[in-house]
């Protein structure tokens, strides 16, 4: 198929896949524009006319950039983020932006402020946050890869509910420049991809070090993985904390498969122990809307995005921009954040939870030190949810990502790979790797794949 | 009633003389065009992130050198939040409890307490905040943010300060080690120097009272009389039993007050944390050791070599020490080949009033020893040398052409001088008489004939001598 007719058929797809409300803007002169572009500089390129669905908090001149909030409502970014240039540079073509939980902050895309994102195998369920656009679009077969972004876990939760490969790579790994940002300590621009394979050809082209983005490290260009014959001479660990008794008979029945299927190839299985992983999510609560309370500063209507309150006072200005244009959920973070570094709270909060921080990275550090080359758990407690079922409750919500928030404290690698269904849910195996062994984790991911059959059945 | 000590402690920003900003890599100038010199980064765009600017932590580092700070291997910039229209992120990107620098000390000379040292508490790196404008739209406020990132450092002294006229002269000295080591222009005109003043009273030796801080000084001079009039309203407050509030306060030069800032002064809680777009600046020893060897002969040590060295006064030495720029011409005559004190006096009386007017030297340090040795030879007299200093600026004529060219060489033509001489004999017998009969100060009458006659272009050595020769010999 050629480019532009490739860039035909993601514009008809994305038409017909419409109502699972996965996208915030595309259109049919820009996909043309892409086509164009990608057909001068980068047909041959090693994503060769790829079609890749974008998250809404990646800036692109072409699209507005939105992050799913009122407050930015109709933004065109001057300048495009590195992972876009690079995507471009690969032969990969922009498709869309997706909806997302409002500045990524959220674990189910409830929390856009352009409505929810519908799961493509049950329009009553969640596909996980916040890339729940991405992830959806996705597992719909729209585009066979997605950028989404990952603060604790945003694409490796969404990958496991919607049944598709998500990809965190190692913080620093990928540039966050043009990434809005979030928790920046954590921020990570990941990767949707229909196979392991897709995915990586796409993490190989937008990783590497960016000179604008003083946090990227250099490091050897990421490959994409070969499936080895077997997975003798690797040592898998098996974080008990991960499996706890109320752990989803589905999640657990899927898991113990991709487990016996690791040992069926060869691979040696033991328990470890990460004795710090339940201080995970609270720690994530404390540092991630502390940065996100001064990441968001910078909406005050003053230079750009929607301004409210015209010719009131400047306290009532920023009061009411801010007060109109960020959701609930951005404005309960924002003022965890601005709570916890306050005079007075700062150490009992913020300075604690950076403590904590070392010990839950140390727990890995030590792990991997025993000999083990990755660990495998669930990548969620539970298949994906009812919308509406956790809305109520912030704390419910945010112990959904219970199982994803230590590594990004650590800021290692982690994949979900589809690991079959459990009535009709996808359930997600994570595999965490070491920081910068991203091709040992693709390299398993990749060999276990062809074995798992996602869409079976495992109770 | 018992005297009042007064405590004074100083907080100087200074524009780092970088050409880009602090973390990206927009021009850093002056005086450009409302909002040009702004990109993503400095504006504060959704995604735009920051990337320190090398030569910014070099400055930096240099002028803790130069002040005996100690650099810290690890230092850590941090988001300093606040809500503020000229601050397009939200935070300023400083540095809080790990500075650049701290320690170090500032000498200088107090009218009452003879030579000081005033210690310096730290030093620390920080961007700029942008500017509003309230006079360029009526009725509303627009914001320039060309200066939204430019690089500074921040220098915090001890409270060792004990007057106003103290305050003055650490600043003097301050901005001369700074102007020195080329880490500042330290112009307060341009905004690239500016100074906080906190200010207390207390019973000597007694605990510290409440501080005021002084803003919106654009002088050394006004720094100095709004710490004047701020002691005075103190020790008004303080004598009547009052007490002194915790305030910040503006100085109004034209009025010659000071008021407390618009709105309640609110206390601020900054909320510092580390900035997790910024790994921590790290300084190895060899990196630090080379910025120290780097620096320049500092003002104090060039000063006392110059009396060493040189045989100049404390005076000259510390005239010609002030800047860099004096110096270093001062040192360029004398190793052409001039008399270091000839030299001096010529810098001073002749080179600097054009440097003081225009920022540099018209004429050469070269072409000025040339022109003191022709003095020194007697090719030209003194006066006659400082016409030909004054013609010397226009072009690049050796300095014995223009002496030619003005007719300014002397007559040591013997022929010439013993016609002159035997002329003014014959035409004033009555003074040759006295002269010869004991009243020796008629020869000064004499040689100023024989001058005027020559039209001042006589060596008046050679004169007095030709005189002499011809009154003993007739």
């Amino acid at each position: 198929m050629t480019i532009a007719a490739e860039a035909l058929a993601v514009a008809e797809r994305l038409e017909r896949s419409a109502s699972l409300n996965a996208v915030l803007a595309w259109s049919r002169p820009a996909l043309e524009a892409e086509a164009l572009r990608v057909s001068r500089i980068g047909s041959d390129g090693p994503l060769a006319g790829m079609p890749v669905a974008i998250k809404d908090n990646i800036v692109t001149t072409d699209l507005p950039t939105t992050c799913a909030s009122r407050i930015l409502e109709g933004y065109r970014s001057p300048y495009d983020a590195t992972v876009i240039e690079r995507l471009r540079l690969a032969g990969g073509l922009v498709a869309c932006k997706t909806n997302l939980d409002e500045f990524a902050m959220g674990s189910s895309t409830e929390h856009s402020a352009f409505g929810r994102v519908r799961h493509p195998l049950d329009p009553d369920r969640v596909p996980g946050g916040s890339s729940g656009g991405s992830a959806a679009l996705v597992a719909a077969g729209v585009v066979p890869a997605a950028l989404g972004s990952e603060t604790g876990g945003s694409v490796r939760q969404p990958a496991a509910f919607c049944g598709v490969v998500g990809v965190k790579p190692s913080y620093g790994r990928v540039s966050r420049f043009g990434l809005v940002a979030f928790g920046s300590s954590l921020d990570c621009v990941s990767v949707f991809g229909r196979t392991v394979s897709d995915a990586a050809r796409v993490l190989a082209a937008i990783a590497g070090h960016d000179p604008r983005d003083a946090t990227s490290r250099p490091a050897p260009p990421v490959q994409v993985p070969v499936p080895r014959a077997d997975l003798r001479g690797l040592t898998f660990g098996l974080p008990t904390e991960y499996f706890p008794p109320d752990l989803d008979p589905g999640v657990r029945a899927g898991v113990d498969r991709a487990v016996a299927l690791v040992q069926a190839l060869g691979g040696t299985v033991r328990p470890v122990s990460l004795p710090h992983t339940r201080y995970a999510v609270p720690t994530y609560y404390v540092l991630a809307p502390a940065e996100a309370a001064a990441n968001l500063a910078r909406y005050d209507g003053v230079r750009y995005g929607v301004r409210r309150g015209a010719g009131l006072d400047l306290r009532s200005v920023y009061r009411a921009t801010r007060g109109q244009g960020f959701g609930r959920e951005v404005q309960r973070r924002i003022l965890v954040g601005t709570y916890v570094l306050s005079a007075g709270y700062y150490d009992a909060y913020y300075a604690k939870a950076q403590a904590a921080r070392v010990r839950i990275t140390a727990d890995f550090e030590a792990a991997f030190l025993t000999g083990v080359d990755a660990l495998l758990t669930p990548t969620t407690p539970t298949p994906a949810f009812r919308a509406g079922a956790k809305m109520a409750d912030p704390v419910q919500m945010y112990l959904a990502d219970i199982f994803v928030s230590a590594v990004s404290l650590a800021g290692l690698p982690a994949l979900s790979l589809p690991a079959g269904r459990s009535e009709g849910l996808p359930i997600g195996l994570q595999i965490i790797a070491p920081s910068f062994e991203e091709d040992r984790m693709l390299s398993i991911a990749a060999t276990l794949e062809p074995h798992l059959s996602a869409t079976a059945e495992v109770r | 009633m018992t005297a009042w000590e007064t405590v004074i402690g100083l907080e100087v920003h200074v524009q780092l003389a970088t050409r880009s900003k602090l973390f990206c890599g927009c021009a850093a100038t002056f005086g450009a065009d409302p909002n040009r010199n702004v990109c993503p980064v400095c504006l504060g765009l959704p995604g735009a992130l920051p990337v320190p600017n090398a030569v910014a932590v070099r400055l930096g580092a240099r002028a803790a050198l130069a002040l005996g700070s100690t650099v810290h291997p690890v230092s850590v910039f941090a988001r300093k939040n606040y809500f503020y229209p000229d601050l397009p992120k939200g935070y300023q990107i400083s540095q809080f409890d790990r500075p650049l620098a701290t320690g170090g000390e500032v000498r200088c000379e107090s009218p009452d307490r003879g030579l000081v040292a005033i210690g310096v508490t730290r030093l620390h790196l920080e961007e700029d905040a942008g500017k509003l404008i309230h006079d360029w739209v009526p009725g509303r406020t627009a914001i320039d943010l060309n200066r939204a990132g430019v690089p500074l450092a921040e220098i915090v002294s001890e409270p060792d300060l004990r007057s106003p006229t103290e305050a003055r002269a650490y600043l003097g000295v301050l901005k001369q080690v700074l102007v020195y080591t080329g880490v500042s222009e330290c112009s307060m005109e341009k905004g690239s120097l500016r100074v906080d003043a906190n200010i207390s009273l207390r019973r000597p030796g007694g605990p510290l009272g409440t501080k005021t801080e002084l803003k919106n000084m654009n002088s050394f001079a006004n720094v100095e009389r709004a710490l004047e009039i701020e002691r005075e309203r103190q020790r008004t407050i303080l004598d009547g039993g009052g007490r002194v509030e915790q305030v910040t306060l503006l100085f109004n030069a034209d009025a010659g007050t000071v008021r407390p800032m618009r709105g309640k002064e609110e206390s601020h809680d900054y909320r510092y944390f580390p900035d997790p777009d910024l790994p921590p600046v790290v300084l190895s020893r060899a990196w630090i050791d080379a910025a120290r060897a780097e620096l320049p002969e500092l003002p104090e040590a060039k000063r006392s070599r110059f009396q060493s060295a040189h045989g100049l006064s404390p005076y000259d030495a510390t005239v010609l020490s002030a800047e860099r720029p004096v110096a270093d011409y001062f040192e360029a005559v004398v190793r052409a080949g001039a008399d270091p004190k000839t030299a001096a006096n010529w810098v001073m009386g002749e080179s600097m009033p054009g440097y003081n007017e225009v920022g540099a030297f018209a004429v050469s340090a070269v072409r000025l020893a040339g022109l003191i040795g022709l003095v020194k030879d007697g090719t030209v007299s003194h006066p006659a040398a400082k016409r030909v200093f004054g013609e010397l600026g226009a072009g690049d004529e050796a300095p014995h052409a223009v002496a030619t060219r003005l007719g300014l060489v002397q007559v040591r033509d013997d022929a010439q001088l013993g016609a002159w001489v035997t002329q003014v004999i014959a035409e004033h017998p009555a003074e040759v008489e006295r002269f010869r009969t004991g009243e020796p100060k008629l020869l000064a009458f004499l040689v100023g004939q024989v001058m005027k006659k020559s039209r001042g272009k006589a060596d008046p050595k050679a004169v007095s001598e030709r005189l002499l020769t011809h009154l003993e010999a007739s």
